[in-house]
């Protein structure tokens, strides 16, 4: 398997040898996908400039969580690193050229990255149902009063940027699990994929945000299907390694999220 | 699966899989030069009609009837904008970096030909979307390229603001992926796809500049998706990221808290880059014309390729400078004006070597050299109106006249025109296999670079006098009205040079089908896009990778059999 994958790699190249060594010895896909997060890192700097930006110009600025979000929190934390490691495993299992195995790590990060989005998505629903929510959002006739419910509307920016952040993270998380699916199942994961699009859909009311959220499964079945039309092909080690770099990457910016916008954001009794 | 990717780079079969959605990089290349080919016709249209209206306010125009002071600003916003995005960006980096980039270091293609072909149907449904704003209800917006807030952040702010924005901040988030997708594959392909023997000091400057240029589209314009992404939740879901209180209309709107600075930082951080985005590949085009033509080596190669990663660190640190008047402490304005003059160090370094590679040169004024030539005196005079903006207390007063505008339509727009033009007619032949017609050529070199400085230069007097940027009418004002004349003039120079581009229209598609047949090689040059047929075969070199000896510049080596060493000359031929 090792050597099929360098194979496959520098046919994509031309002849063996006929080129300068790469710099950092790494093949393309993988220098792809550093570049891509060097980018993405830029797009959630600017995100969390934003957050830093309101925050210091809003005073006093809300620190409205109590023991329950943070708790909440921490066990997503958990999640999400435990998926690193099972990531990890997945990645020495593929280099081992062990496939069983390597599908097996593959699905306990996405049943782990699947947990993070779950409990975030129920931490989103119910600090909505208490009042925390932005204009645009659907929300359920409970919102109107309550602590969070002022503070959405005396400092709009907290709302803003706690959604805005996770929002973008949550994405990110979501277009990691699908992108894992695909690596580990490939085109059978498209109709997995499309199911939970239309359970999501028709199960979660009109009242709630991820009723509307619940597309961007829609729009990752649709990426999926184009990109697997283009290159048929099975995945590799290194395809395997490729998106452990991403996912690892997305856990690392929760590990700026968790406490900026959470652990910084308690309540000080 | 080794097998199908083997297949992958023999040629496509269908005209589908070979003109449309090709992966060649070449075929890519030449959608992307054509994309910005209609895309700068569109935009000097709009320049047209904001000239027209500019000296004669009544007037009805066919198409548009007559301008009334928010269609004017609808039309500088989509001139701004398509000129620097689907033009400035698009065709030095996207075409002709797509099309030589990969050849001239010996690839067969680009690192991700998929991505390749993603990269620019995404950049042409972008500019599609943004095409399409001018026909929704209420037409384009009004906040200019720069889409200041809370103008661009209310619905309700003004007629062009409502779905035309929202389609403008789409197309623009559209346009960042797009570029995110082209730059991280310029990049890889640079640094994994050297042909043996092109180590990286041994790459032509054109491939640095295109290296450096995608490293700034990497990091800049994932802000701006960000930037843009908070800006349509302001507009669409009613948060403040951008927008304090504010009354329209005696209507108090929801919005609250929110600062247009952050808009401004965000934005600038991206738009700064940008400007470098847009020049980077003309120096480079211009470093190779200039060197190929005065058959010299450029004149400090290696200062060349560190004054350009001079320029593209430096340009990271002073999107403040667009910031003067924005409200800004002055220690924060004494560090970007100080870092923003910093720029003119390595600026300079590379005007000097220009001038040093044209010294004691044996010029061939062909086409591509007039236009290089063009481009380092749009270059030093379009830029040394900058260390005047760059200062604050000058800033003050200049800010927002027509003198920013001089400066920044001679230095980034009209310079990195010229190297388009410079880049067009230096590998026309390569492109498309037959010789451009030399006295068109020339004859649209003169106008143009006279049109040019007529229409520009003038605009420096106007923002001196106080006349500011983005009003659509000055012949109701006493004091402006006195400028109209040299207004007037500017619009005269404009029609000319606006005309004379049909000269270049001509000759391109003329030359494309009629001209005469070009050699291998017609300008006697060193690099490897020269090397192989014209125009290059599916994989560029027929079969083989070519093995690099020599540097690019190889002009005028003593002993060598002819003037001029190829970069795949045996090592044998010249002591370098």
């Amino acid at each position: 398997m090792a050597d099929a994958t360098l194979q496959h790699d520098t046919v994509q190249h031309g002849v063996p040898g006929a080129y300068e060594a790469p710099l950092f010895g790494a093949y393309s896909k993988k220098v792809g996908m550093w570049l891509f997060l060097a980018s993405d890192s830029l797009t959630f700097g600017a995100l969390l400039f934003a957050f830093s930006y309101n925050r210091l110009y809003t005073i006093p600025w809300p620190t409205p969580f109590h023991a329950e979000s943070i708790a909440n929190a921490t066990i997503m934390t958990a999640c999400l690193l435990s998926s690193s490691l099972t990531m990890v495993m997945a990645v020495f299992a593929a280099q081992r050229g062990d496939r069983a195995w390597t599908r097996n790590w593959l699905l306990a990060t996405m049943v782990f990255g699947t947990a993070f989005i779950v409990l975030h998505g129920m931490e989103w629903s119910k600090l909505i149902g208490e009042g925390l929510t932005i204009p645009g959002f659907p929300k359920p006739p409970s919102a109107a009063t309550g602590e969070l419910a002022d503070i959405s509307k005396n400092v709009p920016q907290f709302p803003a940027t706690f959604f805005g952040l996770t929002a973008m993270h949550m994405l990110h998380v979501t277009i990691g699990v699908i992108y894992l699916g695909v690596v580990a199942f490939r085109k059978w994961f498209l109709p997995i994929l499309g199911v939970l699009w239309i359970a999501g859909y028709l199960l979660i009311p009109a009242d709630n945000v991820f009723h509307y959220g619940i597309h961007a499964l829609l729009l990752g079945l649709i990426v999926g299907a184009v990109i697997l039309y283009l290159k048929p092909k099975d995945y590799d080690a290194h395809d395997v390694e490729v998106s452990g770099l991403y996912w690892h990457f997305v856990d690392l910016v929760w590990m700026f999220i968790f406490p900026l916008v959470y652990l910084m954001s308690t309540k000080i009794q | 699966m080794v097998a199908q990717d083997a297949h992958a780079h023999s040629a496509p079969q269908g005209f589908i899989r070979k003109y449309i959605f090709s992966l060649d990089h070449k075929v890519i290349g030449l959608q992307y030069f054509f994309l910005a080919l209609t895309a700068v016709f569109v935009g000097m249209f709009l320049s047209l009609l904001m000239r027209i209206h500019m000296i004669w306010p009544g007037v009805s125009l066919p198409l548009v009837g007559e301008i009334k002071p928010e269609t004017y600003l609808s039309l500088l916003t989509m001139h701004g904008t398509i000129m620097v995005f689907f033009v400035l960006t698009t065709a030095p980096q996207g075409g002709f970096g797509n099309y030589v980039l990969p050849i001239q270091i010996g690839a067969p293609d680009m690192a991700f030909p998929v991505l390749n072909m993603l990269s620019f149907w995404t950049t042409f449904v972008g500019f599609v979307v943004i095409i399409a704003a001018f026909f929704v209800s209420g037409g384009a917006p009004l906040h200019g390229w720069t889409g200041y807030p809370p103008l661009s952040a209310l619905q309700s702010a003004g007629p062009g603001e409502g779905l035309g924005a929202d389609l403008w901040i789409t197309s623009i988030a559209i346009f960042c992926v797009a570029s995110l997708m082209g730059a991280l594959n310029f990049i890889t392909t640079t640094l994994d796809l050297r042909a043996k023997g092109m180590t990286m000091m041994r790459m032509p400057l054109t491939v640095w500049s295109w290296f450096i240029t995608a490293i700034l589209g990497l990091l800049a314009f994932g802000v701006l998706l960000s930037a843009g992404i908070l800006l349509l939740m302001d507009r669409n879901l009613g948060t403040s990221f951008y927008v304090p209180l504010v009354v329209v209309n005696g209507q108090v709107l929801g919005h609250k808290g929110g600062s247009p600075l952050l808009w401004q930082h965000l934005f600038w951080f991206f738009g700064h880059p940008e400007v470098y985005i847009a020049i980077l590949p003309g120096m480079g085009v211009a470093s190779q014309v200039l060197s190929t033509l005065a058959r010299k080596p450029i004149f400090g190669y290696k200062a060349m390729v560190y004054a350009m990663l001079g320029i593209g660190f430096l340009g990271f640190m002073v999107w403040g400078h667009h910031m003067f008047m924005s409200g800004m402490s002055p220690y924060s304005a004494f560090a970007f004006s100080i870092l923003t003059m910093c720029i003119g160090v390595p600026s300079a370094i590379k005007t000097f070597n220009w001038l040093g590679t044209l010294y004691k040169g044996r010029i061939r004024f062909h086409t591509p050299m007039l236009y290089a030539i063009g481009f380092v005196s749009l270059f030093v005079s379009g830029g040394l109106s900058g260390p005047f903006l760059a200062q604050p207390v000058l800033d003050i007063q200049l800010h927002d006249t027509y003198f920013v505008v001089g400066h920044f339509h001679l230095i980034m727009g009209v310079a990195a025109i010229f190297g388009i033009f410079a880049a067009t007619y230096y590998w026309f032949p390569k492109m498309f296999g037959r010789m451009m017609n030399e006295t068109l050529g020339r004859i649209h070199f003169f106008i143009t670079l006279a049109g040019t400085y007529a229409i520009f230069m003038p605009m420096h007097y106007l923002g001196m006098a106080g006349q500011t940027r983005r009003y659509s009418q000055f012949t109701e004002v006493a004091y402006q009205a006195k400028l109209i004349p040299l207004q007037t003039f500017i619009t005269v120079a404009a029609i000319i040079t606006i005309s004379a581009q049909i000269i270049f229209v001509i000759n391109l598609f003329w030359s494309m089908f009629k001209g005469p047949k070009a050699s291998d090689n017609p300008w006697e040059a060193t690099t490897l896009e020269w090397t192989t047929t014209t125009p290059p075969p599916h994989d560029n070199f027929g079969g083989v990778t070519p093995v690099v000896y020599h540097g690019p510049y190889e002009y005028g080596v003593p002993g060598a059999p002819r003037d001029f060493v190829m970069q795949n000359d045996p090592a044998t031929v010249s002591a370098h």
